[in-house]
């Protein structure tokens, strides 16, 4: 946070008029919530909460040493907990002891304003200190959401809320039922297969196109570079809903044209235009990320090969692809999960016969909501921590290939 | 000096000159990079840019009612509805010819779907001539097979129509005639020559027969002769009347005028639609209060777009200021929280969010067990603006971090320790030295963000209730629900150049170069 870091010892405050009201004002928190949820009532639950937090900063700070300290907090909260709640409340009972006790420590020992130059007002550090609570709570709103559906897929019931039992931790609450709805259930196997197949093909066709193009768009001397380049990146800028209405008008034609001139089958030409749709759709995020990994091209590479003899072809799949890689394979990954992850698009342009995997949980959502969406909904938050890992390792290995300090 | 102009140009090592050697490498260079790029650029044109275009076109397009009603279209050019009278016999003779055709070639439910979009109760009116236009001009052909059986011969007639000077003498005729048999033959692949024509194609003979003179019928066989001397005494049908039988609407000036105002080929009535304007015989007006919509959805697609920018700002600058001034190593751990969402499925936010924010869900829980909120007074969180902007605030927070976090990575630190060191306060030095310089990130971020927000359709579709959606699902809802394409390819068209202008700006503050996924 603060540049001027001082690491020297800092004054151990006050510990009536600092430590403790603090301590005590945490513990009071943890007081309300158990006084509430036990039915015992707000305000005796934090008049108790108060006392036990400084009862428990007291002892700790002033009794024994500090891994000590924090061990026994745990435990002799996390048991409170457990006389008063039961299951639920051992758990909230051992996350209080935790927070209380390195609360005090926090506090005791001056842990608070170590980042801070020893010269920082009163003022300065309460700022410091909020300032990094407000970041914690926004950083818990990206990510609470996404955490939370992870335990409900497990509900035993067809509810979406936590139940008693499951806040009980009680093994009857929880089951495996909502997966194996997803993994038996026609009609969320065959848009998972639907997904899985228009993805890849999806995939392929922007890739190979895209990279070519982004190497033409690299070179030096384009005519119009940048009315192409912002030809080739409107499908990312068009709202799709906008590309989904023009789709919806011309794919159902050219649909009808294959049909006739080349006899295929409905279901066939449903497929293909669903791809084609994905493959304008995925493309802008090629070109954006083989471009970027191009900007750091050294082009005496492949003039070196030429000179000694390599074919153009020979020259990009063993000089210029291996270099790239990187670039692709994520740009890839970017194009494979717009696709996955489309909807309003194969909403307009496909039939029954292509549900994919969110159109399937946007019908769910809107119509007949089933607790399978957040058990799919699960399994796709882990597909894309996966996912994202691959990326950032790829992004680290592009730039240390290409010279550059990982960033 | 001699030297090199006694040499003239200079010459590469082939002999040519070099200049001109050069210009071919470079034209050569530009080929190549062209080649790369065509495949990419004629997918694109054709699996995008043409669907819009194409979109664009049927926004404006309004064929369909020349091409249903032709001859009826050209009759009413110079009718005029101030007069309040309804058009001429003329006009619903074209009519009946026109309907006849368009009823067997079933195209006359879609007109009315058509034109219902901008008067209602035109469709069922269609349907319902559609089941009794063949009954008119009916007492024309009864009379003339009453005269002379002859007409009632399919051979006849198409021996009749086939003469040389038909053509000048019964031009209706030969018009009603082609159009009959072809439908017939195209529609139920008969022969006109064994099928008794239409009741419009006697109509039509009555017609031409009461206009012409003895001596333009002296070529036509003698049937035609003795049938123009007795068309004079006929019985008439008044086809007004007819048609107002059928429906007291034929008689209403304003489905004529609809009909009137949406004859030509490009109408600017959809447009006008989308503004809540109607269209009228001379010029536009604005719609009742009660049918005014659009305006509404677009005001509220700009308002809660601003606001989820707003709050994207707001949430977004200090998570972005925190990575950006952490050590490496922590910032590179934070930002997985960042780009987690950002890498994870819209659906699954989505649903996570109508889970979280539902009446019986998981917020609300969590509030009642608090006892903040009474339990049968639970918070009204979905279904309406507030659902929608809180799931598009997460659902778009990460595109407002990514882009400031990279502008502020790029602001030297050093700057505001010498602000500070000459005096100014954390504030001051924030304020008038840091924020300036962050001012480019949130530009690229806000537009970003609203950009994405103002064309979103799945959240608010799902989230939003009926206060809470934007244009987008007005779009939705015209294309796959009240199938009034041509005004969704408005709606769309109007989005889209708000976008357009939206993006230039992007591309003028950012650089559409620039633009960089994952951090």
């Amino acid at each position: 946070m603060g540049t001027a870091v001082y690491n020297g010892e800092v004054p151990t405050p006050s510990l009536t008029g600092f430590t403790l009201p603090i301590t005590a004002a945490m513990g009071a928190f943890f007081g309300l919530i158990a006084g509430q949820s036990t039915g015992l009532g707000g305000l005796l639950g934090i008049a108790a909460g108060a006392v036990v937090g400084a009862i428990v900063a007291y002892i700790l700070v002033t009794m024994v040493s500090y891994k000590t300290g924090r061990w026994g907090a745990i435990v002799a909260i996390g048991l409170i907990g457990f006389f008063v709640g039961g299951n639920l409340g051992l758990v909230v009972g051992l996350i209080a002891g935790a927070l209380l006790g390195w609360c005090a420590y926090w506090l005791h020992l001056g842990k608070y304003r170590r980042s801070l130059p020893p010269y920082a007002t009163s003022g300065q550090v309460l700022w410091h200190n909020s300032f990094k609570f407000i970041c914690g709570a926004i950083f818990f709103f990206l990510i609470a959401p996404i955490i939370t559906i992870i335990p409900l897929s497990f509900n035993a019931e067809n509810f979406f809320t936590f139940t008693p039992e499951m806040l009980a931790l009680d093994p009857a609450g929880y089951s495996l039922q909502h997966y194996r709805d997803f993994f038996t259930n026609d009609d969320w196997l065959r848009p998972m297969k639907n997904s899985l197949i228009i993805a890849p093909f999806a995939t392929i066709i922007s890739v190979s196109l895209g990279t070519l193009a982004a190497i033409g768009l690299s070179q030096s001397h384009v005519p119009f570079r940048r009315a192409i380049m912002a030809i080739l990146i409107s499908p990312m800028i068009v709202p799709l809903i906008i590309s989904a209405t023009g789709m919806f008008f011309f794919y159902s034609q050219m649909g009808l044209w294959m049909e006739n001139t080349f006899g295929i089958s409905k279901s066939l030409s449903g497929y293909i235009k669903v791809i084609l749709a994905h493959a304008a759709l995925g493309i802008p995020f090629v070109i954006i990320t083989v471009t970027a990994t191009l900007v750091g091209f050294d082009n005496s590479l492949t003039r070196a090969a030429a000179n000694m003899g390599a074919t153009p072809t020979t020259t990009f799949f063993k000089v210029q692809m291996p270099l790239i890689l990187p670039g692709v394979i994520s740009g890839a990954l970017f194009a494979f999960i717009t696709s996955f992850d489309e909807v309003v698009v194969v909403l307009f342009v496909g039939a029954a016969a292509q549900k994919t995997l969110p159109w399937q949980m946007f019908t769910g959502l809107r119509e007949q909501i089933s607790p399978t969406i957040l058990a799919v909904a699960t399994i796709l938050v882990i597909f894309s921590i996966l996912l994202l890992a691959t990326v950032e390792i790829l992004r680290r290995r592009s730039e240390r290939l290409r010279g550059m300090s990982p960033a | 000096m001699t030297d090199t102009l006694d040499s003239g140009p200079v010459l590469a090592a082939d002999g040519r000159p070099l200049k001109a050697s050069l210009n071919r490498a470079l034209r050569r260079q530009k080929m190549r990079s062209m080649m790369l790029i065509a495949p990419l650029l004629i997918f694109i044109m054709f699996t995008f840019v043409i669907p819009i275009g194409q979109m664009l076109f049927r926004s404006v397009e309004n064929q369909i009612v020349s091409d249903v009603l032709p001859t009826t279209t050209q009759m009413l050019h110079d009718w005029d509805a101030s007069t309040g009278e309804r058009p001429s016999e003329d006009v619903f003779a074209a009519l009946t010819k026109d309907m006849m055709v368009a009823v067997e070639k079933k195209e006359h439910t879609r007109l009315g779907s058509r034109l219902n979009y901008e008067t209602t109760g035109i469709s069922s009116l269609f349907r319902k001539t559609g089941r009794r236009v063949d009954d008119m001009g009916e007492v024309y052909t009864e009379q003339f097979t009453a005269l002379d059986p002859t007409w009632e011969n399919p051979v006849f007639w198409a021996d009749l129509v086939a003469l040389p000077d038909a053509a000048a003498a019964l031009p209706q005729t030969l018009a009603a005639y082609a159009s009959f048999s072809d439908t017939i033959i195209s529609e139920d692949g008969d022969d006109p020559r064994e099928e008794q024509p239409w009741n419009t194609v006697y109509l039509s003979l009555y017609q031409d027969l009461s206009a012409a003179s003895a001596a333009d019928l002296s070529a036509l066989p003698a049937e035609v002769g003795v049938a123009q001397a007795a068309v004079g005494g006929f019985e008439t049908q008044n086809l007004g009347d007819a048609f107002t039988k059928i429906d007291k609407d034929w008689s209403s000036v304003e489905v004529w005028e609809t009909i009137h105002t949406y004859s030509p080929d490009f109408t600017n009535g959809y447009f006008l639609n989308s503004i809540d304007r109607q269209k009228t015989a001379d010029g536009s007006e604005w719609r009742g209060e009660q049918q005014q919509i659009y305006l509404t959805l677009f005001v509220r697609t700009l308002i809660m777009s601003m606001t989820i920018t707003i709050s994207c700002i707001l949430l977004g600058y200090p998570v972005a200021w925190l990575l950006a001034n952490l050590p490496m190593r922590t910032a590179n751990l934070l930002m997985i929280l960042v780009l987690l969402p950002f890498w994870t499925s819209l659906l699954v936010r989505t649903s996570a969010w109508k889970v979280l924010l539902q009446q019986q869900g998981v917020i609300n829980d969590i509030v009642v067990w608090l006892g903040l909120v009474a339990d049968d007074n639970r918070l009204a969180l979905i279904n309406n603006a507030t659902g929608t902007i809180i799931a598009m605030t997460h659902i778009l927070l990460p595109f407002m971090i990514l882009p400031l976090y990279s502008v502020m990575k790029t602001v030297p630190p050093t700057y505001v320790r010498a602000a500070k060191s000459l005096g100014a306060t954390n504030w001051t030095a924030f304020w008038r030295v840091y924020f300036p310089q962050s001012v480019p990130g949130i530009g690229a971020g806000s537009i970003l963000v609203f950009i994405l927000s103002i064309g979103y359709y799945i959240t608010p579709e799902i989230v939003g209730g009926t206060k809470g959606v934007f244009i987008s699902n007005r779009i939705a809802y015209h294309i796959s629900s009240s199938l009034n394409w041509g005004l969704a390819a408005a709606l769309g068209s109007i989005l889209l150049a708000v976008v357009m202008l939206l993006y230039w700006a992007y591309d003028r503050i950012v650089g559409i170069d620039n633009v960089k996924l994952g951090g």
